[in-house]
């Protein structure tokens, strides 16, 4: 198990916002009102994507039970990640405290019989609480089997997803960034422009959105490393320090591996988004900046000018269908502002946007891009959502998928941003399938039907009046 | 008596398990007004949460104590008893089940004493029942996990016939069910239309056609479940002309309710197939003291009809299952009665029914088992859930999804697989799997001796 002290160094983050101000995203779970997930999910999430590795939850079932293969992140390959393996801990192995020997052993046969490059193993609550000591586990099974077995150590009662998603990036950047050195490039690799190296944190490929993005970065010469974690493979990650720049995509939760990496081996790092045409654009000038290659900012330029001028065009027709229609975000927070973009680039009005998880940084964005008195959305409960939708008269509500069924009951257009999504957005061409997810949604002729009543309750409502 | 063949794999590989408390919580909200309170992390209902999710495509009342470190090593009474406090306060539901998880079991929580204690501290919510009952995900399944909520409920809030002074038969149309896990809300739907041909009123225990069948109300949102069973009901169990127990996992349930209240009991293991369906018809038949209506004997004779058309596809087929054990029972007992053959059954956990089944081996394990044994056995269809599917997809043969959890299908939970109807309909689904595939194709011979035809002019 952890100890308090090491949970209280991961939450206190010095590159997270939270620390200056109040810890709004790490603050204490109240039993009997409380949603989302625990720090082994967020662990999970955080590495799962990464394809070609044996993923075991050590545990009994619940924790890998309800949530293997529940994720929208796609590989180019590899997908032995797909498969879930699990410990599945029975009543005899904490009693007997034969846990640890069951890792061992599930560790073996993973290897055996899948002979992936590496094993995760993901600690959670009850082996916690027992006393397993996972981590000199991973190191026997290491030696033993020949193979790197990575320990992340993420028991659900240590705290939120948060923070989960942090005690997997510790583990990475403790133990496997560093490992490897990467591969040259190919032979066939143009001559006429440098290629860089970067890496891409906190990118999960969700629905495949991130290859409407690669093509154009491979155009401007930009080789990405490895995408922490969206289909990349091991041995990409161990490559991860000899990037030029890195740039964290989205969200801050894993803002220590940036940080981290900016300390051990003085990368720089930068935080950008691919949702919408704006930050899409600012995130390729950004790579340009940071690496100070005139070429490249020449031709990041004329890029951008093109790539826009085409989307644009295409977006037009959508555009006209979506302007001025009234948005409610609510993402929880993390991807707040990048989403905000995008819609605005379409030009919808977002009326509120929902700041539990954002930080100090995160809201002033919000507050630049949509004005001050923007409402911003502490309560996430169902019913306080519902009730902004009707009084800030929304016509959609975009949030994760969680909400989804809460606002379909509500009769309320939905759109869902989250993880589990099958649809991407990223990149200019992600605009195209965002618009028409939006319209599908709020065009659609379902919502005049179902709040439609029956003709005989019609009827009867008009003899009424008549009497 | 089948053997069983007990897991011997160290690592669980795309587990078939689903876990006691997500079985506790799908009891639970099969009540009305009910809210079910995992006793654990966050995560452990967080997980639940997006499993229910995704399989019922609805929203699903679930509440955490959210057990923090602290709580975890110093002990969690406080998350218990201030998470029941918080729901009661909140949404007034009418009932809240307090289940135990791994953490909270071995953390050395006891739950029980928790109510108690709640009862005492916060005697304002005395309407709101609590029930709490020890689901550790370490041991069971979802079946066990249904199972065990059931007994609880049944012990904490039926009263005892000379308490209640209750009478069995008394009201002479009432028929208690206990509905196992695996009625799906289309079935409980079926179920209630054969009910009420004999001119019964069913109360389902629990109903989840009431409440997780994807209806639309008036209302915008509830924080406790919409439908399922009324809490006051369970008042009246005692005074039914009789109790239906359908499912082999809930037969401790049944014979508790039957003590308790003195109403004669039925146990069904499953309502899947022509025999399984005669034996119940004829019990209500019996109850009734009525001939069984002309619509049901006319889906009875449409069933044997499927039966014979799909015997030609479905007669020797070699099938592999993977589900929890009334499940497995159900498909086997309907599969052989069409002289299809059970290759491959597998199943998540021990239980005392498995003994019983007429196979010969029953192997306690996962997906990657069923997998293995299937390719080994030649299976030539698969019956699992959608994590199934992809194992199927490896084993290039078909898969009928059923089971927990069915994700990647719309509307699963809501099929009607029980009755004479719901069987022809599962008959005719499976034989549509394997219509192509019903015979071995002769591969083509071309004679040595074959003519040289010329080539086709235009003229």
């Amino acid at each position: 198990m952890k100890s308090s002290k090491d949970i209280a160094e991961l939450l206190n983050e010095p590159a997270c916002e939270h620390n200056k101000k109040e810890k709004s995203g790490c603050a204490k779970p109240k039993p009997g009102s409380t949603a989302g997930g625990c720090a082994f999910d967020g662990a999970q999430i955080a590495m799962l994507p990464i394809a070609d590795v044996a993923h075991i939850v050590h545990g009994p079932i619940a924790c890998a039970g309800s949530s293997w293969d529940n994720r929208g992140t796609r590989s180019s390959g590899a997908d032995l990640y797909r498969i879930g393996m699990t410990t599945d801990l029975t009543e005899q192995d904490i009693i007997m405290g034969r846990a640890e020997k069951r890792l061992f052993h599930a560790i073996k046969q993973a290897v055996e019989s899948y002979q992936p490059p590496a094993v995760f193993v993901y600690n959670t609550c009850v082996p916690a609480l027992i006393g397993d000591d996972i981590t000199a586990v991973c190191k026997a099974a290491t030696e033993r089997f020949g193979v790197p077995v990575i320990s992340i150590d993420s028991a659900g009662f240590y705290g939120t997803k948060n923070l989960g998603n942090r005690i997997a990036g510790d583990a990475i950047v403790d133990q496997v960034i560093g490992t490897a050195e990467p591969a040259p490039l190919p032979a066939n690799t143009r001559t006429d422009i440098k290629i860089h190296d970067v890496n891409l944190i906190g990118e999960y490929n969700i629905a495949g959105e991130f290859w409407h993005v690669l093509p154009l970065l491979d155009e401007l010469g930009l080789r990405i490393l490895c995408t922490l974690s969206g289909d990349a493979r091991f041995q990409e990650v161990q490559t991860m320090h000899r990037a030029e720049v890195n740039m964290m995509v989205c969200s801050k939760a894993m803002v220590n591996v940036a940080r981290k990496l900016h300390k051990n081996y003085g990368t720089p790092w930068f935080e950008g988004s691919f949702y919408g045409i704006t930050d899409t654009s600012q995130a390729l000038r950004d790579f340009a900046k940071y690496l100070n290659d005139e070429d490249l900012t020449a031709r990041t330029e004329a890029l951008i000018a093109r790539e826009e001028a085409r989307i644009r065009e295409l977006l037009l027709p959508w555009k006209q269908r979506l302007t001025g229609k009234r948005v409610l975000l609510f993402t929880g927070g993390v991807k707040s502002w990048s989403v905000i973009s995008a819609l605005q680039d379409l030009g919808m009005v977002v009326v509120a946007t929902g700041t539990k998880k954002s930080t100090e940084e995160d809201k002033a964005r919000i507050r630049e891009l949509m004005g001050e008195d923007t409402l911003m959305i502490e309560d996430g409960s169902p019913k306080a959502l519902i009730k902004i939708v009707h009084d800030y008269k929304a016509d959609i509500l975009i949030a994760g998928g969680r909400n989804m069924y809460t606002a379909l009951k509500a009769k309320i257009p939905f759109l869902d941003i989250n993880q589990e999504r099958e649809f991407g957005y990223e990149g200019y061409q992600g605009m195209l399938e965002l618009v028409k997810q939006l319209t599908l949604t709020i065009e659609s002729p379902v919502w005049q039907a179902v709040r439609t009543p029956a003709p005989w309750k019609i009827s009867k409502i008009a003899e009424i009046e008549n009497v | 008596m089948a053997e069983i063949i007990k897991r011997q794999k160290a690592l669980s590989v795309s587990p078939l398990k689903a876990s006691q408390p997500i079985g506790a919580s799908l009891a639970t909200l099969g009540f009305n007004r009910a809210m079910p309170m995992l006793h654990g992390s966050q995560g452990c209902t967080a997980f639940a949460k997006v499993f229910f999710v995704r399989h019922f495509r609805e929203p699903i009342p679930l509440q955490t104590t959210a057990m923090d470190q602290a709580s975890s090593v110093m002990g969690a009474d406080e998350n218990a008893i201030e998470g029941l406090r918080a729901v009661a306060d909140k949404s007034r539901p009418a009932l809240i089940t307090l289940l135990t998880t791994g953490l909270s079991e071995v953390q050395g929580a006891d739950v029980h004493r928790n109510v108690r204690e709640f009862r005492e501290k916060y005697p304002e919510f005395n309407d709101v029942a609590v029930v709490a009952v020890n689901t550790p995900d370490f041991t069971g399944s979802v079946e066990t996990g249904y199972a065990a909520t059931l007994v609880e409920i049944i012990k904490t809030l039926v009263p005892d016939a000379k308490d209640a002074q209750t009478l069995p038969g008394r009201r002479k149309r009432q028929i208690n069910v206990l509905a196992s896990y695996m009625l799906t809300p289309g079935d409980l739907e079926a179920l209630t239309e054969v009910f009420e041909l004999f001119g019964f009123r069913p109360v389902f225990i629990p109903n989840l056609a009431d409440s997780l069948d994807g209806c639309l109300t008036d209302d915008d949102f509830s924080p406790v479940t919409i439908g399922g069973t009324a809490i006051s009901e369970l008042a009246t169990l005692g005074d039914a002309r009789a109790t239906i127990v359908i499912g082999v996992s809930l037969s401790h349930a049944g014979k508790l309710l039957a003590e308790k209240t003195g109403v004669p009991s039925y146990e069904f293991d499953h309502l899947y197939g022509l025999k399984a369906n005669d034996a119940f018809i004829n019990v209500l038949a019996e109850l009734s003291e009525t001939p069984v209506p002309e619509r049901i004997e006319r889906q009875r004779s449409q069933l044997q009809d499927a039966m014979l058309d799909t015997h030609f596809m479905l007669g020797q087929k070699r099938i592999a299952i993977a589900a929890d054990a009334d499940l497995l029972l159900a498909f086997t007992d309907l599969l052989q009665e069409m002289g299809a053959e059970v290759a491959t059954a597998v199943t998540s956990c021990m239980t005392p029914s498995l003994n019983n089944m007429p196979l010969e081996k029953i192997k306690i394990g996962d997906l990657e088992d069923m997998e293995l044994l299937g390719k080994a056995e030649n299976v030539q269809l698969v019956i699992g859930n959608s994590h199934a599917v992809d194992s199927a997809k490896r084993l290039h043969v078909p898969i009928l999804r059923a089971g927990f959890p069915l994700y990647d299908v719309i509307g699963g939970y809501q099929k009607t697989w029980v009755g004479y109807r719901g069987s022809r309909q599962t008959l005719f689904d499976l034989a549509n799997l394997v219509i192509n595939e019903a015979h071995e194709q002769i591969p083509v011979y071309h004679s040595i001796y074959k003519q040289q035809t010329a080539a086709p002019s235009c003229h």
